[in-house]
């Protein structure tokens, strides 16, 4: 087959198509997005591939499950916030176990480009005691994700493919292997499948026996690799993922040779870990996230007689991505000489509604509406409008995960903040919103929930949302909000006035009100008439 | 033989079609490639980049190690000062002389051209004023590129070559637009080289 030019994150949707895939789902987020956005494009192609956006992280992973169930293999993807919404699932799946190959992609962004936190998807793949891969390269995340679906029919588990921002999002070639066919329809025995805690118990057991065939086959995976240097035993390194890249793009420019022990799967290679420190009389360890290896390594009380250093040690930094110039001075190897920017103040761009973005009419006309409460609170969720965050607007004072505007404004209203305003999107919505808004308007709390309905996932680059429209009135009507408090605006520079009035109607109401502004995301509205 | 390109700019520039350009010229080629762009919240109207690796040997790291570029190809004037670290003393600056002003405290622009000059290997090029004269503003991408052209270890032909692949899709005038904006750039490149 051809060698292709593809992001990580399409190799790995490559693999999982060559590797007899039928079905895939995820939710959109970066850095995992384009896995199902390449697995949507190939579908054209493949007509028995089924790759669809799903309504949340938790039902994208239940579907996946569904398909191993049948006997068929499933991909799964998500970014890593989205695996704490479907962390039930998930660690669920382990449990059960698989019947058709089930392999998740999980994609971490350290540094937080695009998220609200870096936690590093390793510890849930420990936590379940499932097998995870963690690719340093394209090639290897195509060839990892490969073997993933091999590894989780062969063990029976799912399998975690992890990746970090700067694999997902950087291109580079790609030689695929023959592609073959799909699994045959079988079910799951409903024994392993029903998790009554009859059958739980025993299928924790078989969970747990199989640990050491787990360590087994990180001993024997090709992905993890020693390389000893018996000239020179001061230094070892243990480097896994993309960092491995950063130590060698360091090493190779300077000719310098410690020994080296490369780790991409999880379990660690207990026996690798144990030749190199041996071997050598400092251990450095370079990993991507958190010191996870680090940790294993050091124990309580470290490893007698030998140094070890890495992030706990402050050789590396906690926070933030690596970089080949981070990882440098760790190696013992003075900066390259550069060009400094001296005498400039740089200012930063950061990134801003667009141009008649209808986030931004909706937010000045809440901002007009609240002026005169002191008391007033916005309480934001995750998508575009979370910019509103910024001047001019300083539109919302809180944004913490998927759906939460709904469900602090609740509690937030119970505690006495008044007016209590929940701002957020029909996807947002849709993932996580709806459920929050039953209890609100069960309970009648005196809130106003503002849904920004521009029919689009705008932020993750214009996916479907399913919470929108008429159906999304229909939805708001049917969680038992009052027809007479569902108000429908149109956010647009000439409404402002009406839109005002009618916002300040329902912050005047005592009880659950919502108000849907309704108007198509400028770049969605312009990628249509382009595509007409 | 390898180069080490800063591709910069705002959201919305253009920046990955010059990055597929180069690349698929490197590839023709059969240099290896490796390009780290950025995806998600910054493509609203941010500060963006893209690091563009090709050489002849294996690349490991998807990011250019800051000392190591050996150009910085912006679209935009503020961007490049932003990526001036990750230049090595003697790699040079080819730049777009047009701002993009969509913040409040936009440097005085004369203040950020001056601190580009003071590369020794710099180039500035109003490809705002040279995409206008191909036919369309929004082939600066593409004036800065050929600007670049005469120093990269790709092939001019080439280059127009996947130009045409990029905008196979539009209609000619787009394709014609964008290669005449390539070939402005590349004159008013020429002078310096």
């Amino acid at each position: 087959m051809k060698a292709e030019l593809l992001l990580g994150d399409e190799a790995v949707a490559l693999a999982a198509l060559h590797a007899g895939l039928t079905a895939a789902y995820s939710y959109p987020g970066t850095p995992a997005s384009e896995i199902l956005e390449y697995l949507i494009k190939l579908a054209e192609e493949h007509k028995h591939l089924k790759a669809s956006w799903s309504v949340n992280e938790k039902v994208a992973y239940e579907e996946a499950l569904g398909v191993s169930f049948a006997g068929k293999r499933a991909l799964v993807s998500m970014k890593h916030v989205g695996l704490n919404v479907a962390a039930d699932p998930f660690m669920n799946s382990a449990i059960t176990g698989t019947n058709g190959g089930l392999v998740l992609a999980v994609a971490d962004d350290p540094s937080m480009h695009s998220s609200q936190n870096e936690q590093d998807s390793r510890y849930y793949a420990q936590f379940a005691q499932i097998f995870c891969f963690e690719p340093s390269n394209h090639q290897e995340a195509y060839d990892m994700t490969r073997r993933a679906f091999d590894l989780s029919e062969e063990t029976g588990l799912p399998v975690m493919v992890r990746l970090v921002t700067r694999l997902s999002h950087s291109r580079s070639m790609v030689q695929p292997c023959e592609a073959r066919g799909e699994n045959e329809l079988s079910y799951g025995a409903s024994s392993d499948w029903t998790l009554l805690p009859v059958n739980a118990r025993r299928r924790f057991k078989i969970l747990l026996e199989k640990q050491p065939s787990l360590t087994r086959l990180a001993e024997e995976s090709e992905f993890n690799r020693l390389e000893l240097n018996d000239k020179d035993r001061s230094l070892g390194v243990i480097a896994s993922g993309i960092a491995y890249n950063y130590v060698m793009e360091n090493l190779t420019s300077k000719g310098k040779a410690p020994s080296v022990l490369k780790i991409g799967t999880y379990p660690i290679p207990e026996t690798l870990c144990r030749q190199l420190v041996n071997h050598v009389d400092t251990v450095l360890v370079v990993e991507e996230g958190y010191p996870f290896i680090e940790k294993m390594l050091r124990g309580l009380f470290g490893i007698p007689g030998k140094t070890l250093r890495g992030k706990l040690s402050g050789d590396l930094p906690l926070s933030g991505e690596l970089s080949p110039e981070v990882v440098r001075p760790a190696l013992g190897l003075p900066g390259l000489p550069r060009r400094e920017l001296s005498g400039f103040q740089l200012v930063a761009r950061p990134p801003q509604l667009c141009q008649g973005c209808p986030h931004a009419d909706a937010l000045i006309a809440l901002n007009k509406a609240l002026e005169g409460y002191p008391g007033a609170n916005v309480f934001s969720d995750i998508g575009c409008y979370t910019l509103g965050a910024y001047p001019p607007y300083k539109a919302v004072q809180t944004c913490v995960c998927m759906g939460a505007s709904v469900s602090m404004a609740k509690g937030g209203a119970e505690a006495g903040v008044s007016p209590s305003v929940a701002v957020i999107g029909d996807s947002t919505f849709g993932h996580s919103g709806l459920t929050p808004l039953l209890d609100a308007a069960a309970a009648n709390t005196n809130m106003t929930v503002v849904i920004l309905d521009n029919a689009t996932v705008a932020m993750t680059g214009g996916q479907p949302s399913y919470a929108s429209g008429e159906r999304l009135v229909r939805l708001i009507e049917g969680a038992g909000v009052p027809r007479e408090h569902i108000r429908v605006i149109e956010p647009l520079p000439k409404n402002l006035e009406k839109n005002i009035k009618v916002i300040k109607e329902e912050l005047a109401h005592e009880g659950i009100s919502v108000i849907v502004a309704v108007r198509e995301c400028v770049v969605e509205a312009r990628k249509k008439k382009r595509r007409d | 033989m390898k180069q080490d390109i800063i591709l910069a700019g705002v959201g919305g520039q253009g920046i990955l079609s010059i990055a597929f350009v180069i690349d698929s010229a490197a590839l023709k080629n059969g240099f290896q490639v490796k390009q780290a762009e950025v995806h998600g919240m910054s493509q609203r109207g941010g500060a963006v980049q893209s690091h563009l690796r090709l050489s002849d040997e294996r690349i490991f790291s998807d990011l250019i190690p800051k000392g190591e570029a050996d150009m910085i190809l912006s679209v935009e004037p503020l961007e490049t000062l932003r990526y001036l670290d990750y230049l090595r003393p003697e790699g040079i600056v080819v730049s777009s002389s047009t701002p993009f002003i969509n913040i409040p405290d936009y440097p005085d622009i004369e203040a950020v051209l001056g601190k580009i000059r003071e590369v020794p290997g710099h180039l500035i090029i109003d490809s705002e004023k040279l995409a206008r004269e191909a036919g369309s503003a929004r082939t600066q991408n593409m004036v800065m590129l050929g600007a670049a052209s005469r120093y990269l270890m790709v092939k001019k032909d080439d280059l127009v070559e996947f130009i045409g692949v990029l905008f196979k899709t539009k209609n000619e005038s787009t394709v014609a637009a964008n290669i005449k904006a390539f070939e402005l750039g590349r004159g008013a490149a020429g002078p310096y080289a």
